[in-house]
């Protein structure tokens, strides 16, 4: 098994698999979100990001979002996977797939999935400078 | 640490351990603190042993708070062996 636990992984993620998992005959139309490390203006000598996570409620919190959006939006099949530890700048921190007979509910299940994993995981990341330094990023109040 | 079986309390209170992360982990030097507290505390009452530490100045104002890996709120009422966690601002996805 090449994932940490269901949801969270330490190493890159395969998107073409995650797609895969996903797929299936009653389906019409696959979202897929790419959550990638990128670069600000203001932060211009960061080189990664580190992500941390309390894993255990992690894995129990995505597990309670994904649930949610299957009763959402029934008949969508979904595959998450979010990294912890060191990413590197250009490369994916999350990719969620979201697969159902028809584009609307994609859509917005792969929606409703990126938006609540931003608002609850249990997930936090520090800037990897090119000096060596580390930075926390702030994050969001909140939670559940 | 006593098990699921081991729900109630002695004649000292419950024990709890409660889980640092990130920012307050670093902050802390530590990942956890082990408290005991009377019986009937409260999510609150174990963050407020929190806000007693030297370097709480670093928590947010209204850290969330989590009991058992689940978000709780301050009034949750604690029991014996359970995890709590102060939640900083998360950063996922």
């Amino acid at each position: 098994m090449w994932a940490m636990s269901g949801w969270l992984t330490d190493r890159p993620i395969d998107v073409a698999r995650l797609v895969a998992d996903v797929a299936s005959a009653g389906s019409g139309g696959t979202v897929v979100f790419v959550g990638t490390v990128r670069r600000s203006e203001a932060d211009g000598d960061v080189e990664a990001i580190e992500y941390s996570a309390y894993e255990e409620m992690a894995d129990a919190e995505l597990g309670r979002i994904v649930d949610e959006a299957r009763a959402q939006w029934p008949g969508v099949r979904i595959a998450l996977q979010h990294r912890t530890g060191r990413v590197p700048l250009g490369e994916a921190s999350v990719v969620i797939a979201a697969a159902a007979p028809h584009r609307a509910e994609a859509y917005a299940a792969s929606r409703f999935l990126i938006e609540e994993t931003k608002r609850r995981a249990p997930i936090w990341k520090k800037e990897r400078l090119a000096t060596g330094a580390g930075r926390w990023v702030e994050g969001r109040p909140g939670g559940g | 640490m006593s098990g699921a079986s081991g729900r109630g309390q002695g004649p000292d209170g419950i024990r709890v351990r409660i889980r640092l992360f990130a920012s307050y982990a670093e902050a802390a030097g530590r990942d956890a603190i082990e408290v005991v507290l009377p019986a009937g505390a409260v999510a609150a009452d174990a963050l407020a042993v929190v806000r007693s530490q030297p370097w709480a100045g670093r928590l947010a104002p209204s850290p969330a708070v989590a009991v058992n890996q689940r978000y709780a709120k301050a009034d949750v009422v604690l029991r014996d062996g359970d995890e709590v966690a102060v939640i900083p601002p998360v950063a996922g996805g």
